[in-house]
């Protein structure tokens, strides 16, 4: 089953006069299950790439589909619920609300999508003791380490079942032992059939994955 | 996303700047206060003179010396003319007045004079009131104790005083005045009767007065003339006759410009108009403070956007839609607005009861409360939509990049 689907997208930027191709007739298929890096030099439009599969930047030109429907990106509403719904997100700094529980930070997704209070804490704490972070529910981020803040932050991508998770760089800030937990959760991500995307410049995080997916100058070279 | 997480999660952002919050609002607590202090005085002193003019009666025409305005409006009533030292207005013409009859009922004058009035050691400053017996109809004087003096008295420019009930609490202390001498101006009064207290703390004090017969005052001041005559009629329809009959009379024996016959219920209307004028003007230089302090939380609102700006990236990302972020910020531009408001209301509030217990007038109007609320919130909506907007607006990638 194909997961997401992007054929021939092009992202462009203008920048006063200059025109900038981020991403240059993009075609790509993602299967349930994949798990995929996708590596290449910094400014190779890697993150334009990633961006646009998380659904938070619009193509120039092309086709997103995900689960087999188009996405309009002209509709602001329906791309809200979908990152809400479908995607889950995981970045290089984390991306944490400050002042703002472990819990509180998991259960954000839902409260966009309208789930109770009751209902948001259990399985907020349910995704939270899958990534082991059990006895740390109560802790602000300023009192994590690095590495348990991207679990939290893992546990928020997950708790809406998403139908991909989207990594960028997720170790990219992490020592290289807490590197190694981030990404033993990716594998295990795997083992239970999530499709996991991740962005990164490390070879030997890539080497972890199933299939690699090189880019530069805003082209897919070689997959 | 539920209106009450919307709300939990805006002030708890408003909670962690606490002092920030706090200032924010003192722009709008300043200005709600003012808006309910200012229009309460205005009110208060409106209220105040329409119960003075109220309790001298209704039907009542003043004759006083000069000319006063255009004989519409102005500013002169029974507490003090603007040319008394020469006033033309002579005792007599009280009589005379009198004979006309019908619609004229009953016609008094007075002299009002600020004097220094002893008791042995003891001494105060108290307005002197120089009437005839008839002033009791018109001002509204009751008696505590003892009597008023009489017309033969009036007449004999007996030196006999009724005293306000200020005056004997202040130079007789416990002692029972009835009977005592009170010295006004180097001249030996004896006390007749006690007026009973018209209560406490009133402007000019009410009860700080010294009520002696009219030729007595004009004795020992050196005055001949009254300050104002006042003149009864029978009904409201008979106002115009009754002051033609008046002029008319005056005019044989004085020229136009020595008096000016007034309707009290023409004077009050047009202080009425002047003091609705003064609150409106006072509450609209209170409600620019009110503009200053919405422009207060527009300016944190935005500083609050541009700090939150990777906040907002964030909860996009995760799916908030555009008017989840806007109510957001809506919400805590609204909530203090709101909060500041009520602060400002109970203190304007408190404000006026303060008011109208020393002017004893009532101060409180409705209006001016509504008006405040009204204001604030719209204050909070106005000045909050452009930041919560732009907040709503940020493009998710841009905002999560920002540092």
């Amino acid at each position: 089953m194909i997961n997401m689907e992007l054929t021939n997208v092009s992202k462009i930027y203008k920048v006063d006069e200059v025109t900038v191709t981020a991403l240059d007739n993009v075609s790509l298929k993602i299967e349930n299950g994949d798990f995929i890096s996708i590596v290449g030099p910094s400014g190779s439009g890697k993150s334009t790439l990633m961006h646009i599969l998380g659904l938070l930047d619009k193509p120039t030109s092309g086709v997103v589909k995900l689960d087999g429907e188009e996405v309009s990106f002209k509709n602001d509403v329906k791309l809200a619920s979908l990152r809400n719904k479908k995607i889950g997100f995981v970045f290089q700094s984390f991306n944490l609300l400050p002042r703002t529980t472990a819990l509180a930070n998991v259960e954000l997704p839902l409260i966009y999508g309208g789930v109770s209070a009751k209902e948001r804490h259990e399985r907020s704490k349910e995704v939270l003791e899958s990534v082991g972070l059990g006895q740390r529910t109560h802790h602000f981020p300023n009192q994590m380490s690095g590495g348990e803040k991207q679990k939290v932050a893992i546990a928020r991508a997950l708790i809406n079942n998403p139908s991909i998770v989207l990594a960028d760089e997720p170790t990219g800030n992490l020592d290289s032992k807490s590197g190694e937990e981030i990404m033993s959760i990716f594998k295990d991500l795997h083992k239970k059939g999530n499709t996991i995307v991740l962005v990164t410049h490390d070879l030997d995080i890539a080497g972890m994955t199933k299939k690699i997916i090189r880019v530069k100058d805003g082209k897919i070279v070689r997959e | 996303m539920d209106t009450l997480e919307t709300f939990k999660l805006a002030t708890s952002a408003l909670k962690r700047n606490k002092s920030r919050s706090f200032l924010t609002m003192l722009g709008i607590i300043i200005g709600v206060f003012a808006v309910i202090s200012l229009i309460s005085v205005g009110t208060a002193l409106k209220n105040y003179i329409t119960k003075q003019f109220e309790s001298i009666g209704a039907n009542v025409l003043y004759v006083l010396p000069g000319q006063v305005g255009n004989g519409q409006g102005g500013f002169g009533g029974g507490g003090g003319s603007p040319n008394f030292a020469g006033s033309k207005l002579k005792t007599s013409y009280i009589k005379e007045i009198e004979k006309i009859g019908f619609p004229i009922t009953q016609v008094t004058g007075d002299i009002e004079v600020s004097s220094v009035v002893k008791f042995k050691n003891k001494q105060t400053r108290a307005r002197i009131v120089g009437g005839t017996p008839d002033i009791v109809a018109f001002t509204a004087y009751t008696l505590n104790k003892g009597r008023f003096f009489n017309n033969s008295e009036v007449t004999s420019s007996r030196k006999v005083a009724v005293i306000g009930s200020e005056i004997a609490t202040k130079l007789y202390e416990n002692k029972e005045p009835l009977g005592q001498d009170i010295i006004v101006a180097e001249n030996r009064f004896k006390i007749i009767g006690v007026l009973e207290s018209r209560g406490a703390g009133s402007l000019g004090s009410q009860d700080s007065v010294v009520v002696v017969p009219i030729s007595s005052a004009q004795t020992v001041f050196g005055v001949t003339n009254l300050q104002s005559i006042f003149a009864k009629f029978a009904g409201e329809n008979q106002a115009d006759e009754a002051k033609t009959k008046i002029q008319n009379l005056l005019l044989k024996s004085l020229k136009p410009e020595d008096f000016t016959v007034i309707n009290q219920g023409t004077l009050l209307t047009s202080i009425s108009a002047i003091l609705n004028v003064v609150t409106i003007a006072l509450g609209g230089i209170a409600a620019i403070s009110l503009l200053v302090g919405g422009i207060g939380i527009m300016n944190i609102m935005l500083v609050s956007v541009t700090e939150r700006t990777r906040e907002i990236g964030i909860r996009k990302s995760v799916g908030a839609q555009n008017s989840d972020i806007l109510v957001q910020f809506l919400i805590e531009a609204i909530f203090l607005s709101l909060v500041g408001g009520s602060i400002g209301i109970i203190m304007g509030v408190a404000v006026t009861m303060l008011v109208g217990k020393l002017i004893a007038a009532n101060a409180f109007s409705w209006w001016s409360i509504f008006l405040a609320i009204g204001v604030s919130s719209l204050v909070g909506i106005i000045f909050g939509v452009a930041p919560a907007y732009k907040a709503s607006k940020l493009d998710p990638v841009e905002a999560l990049r920002y540092e």
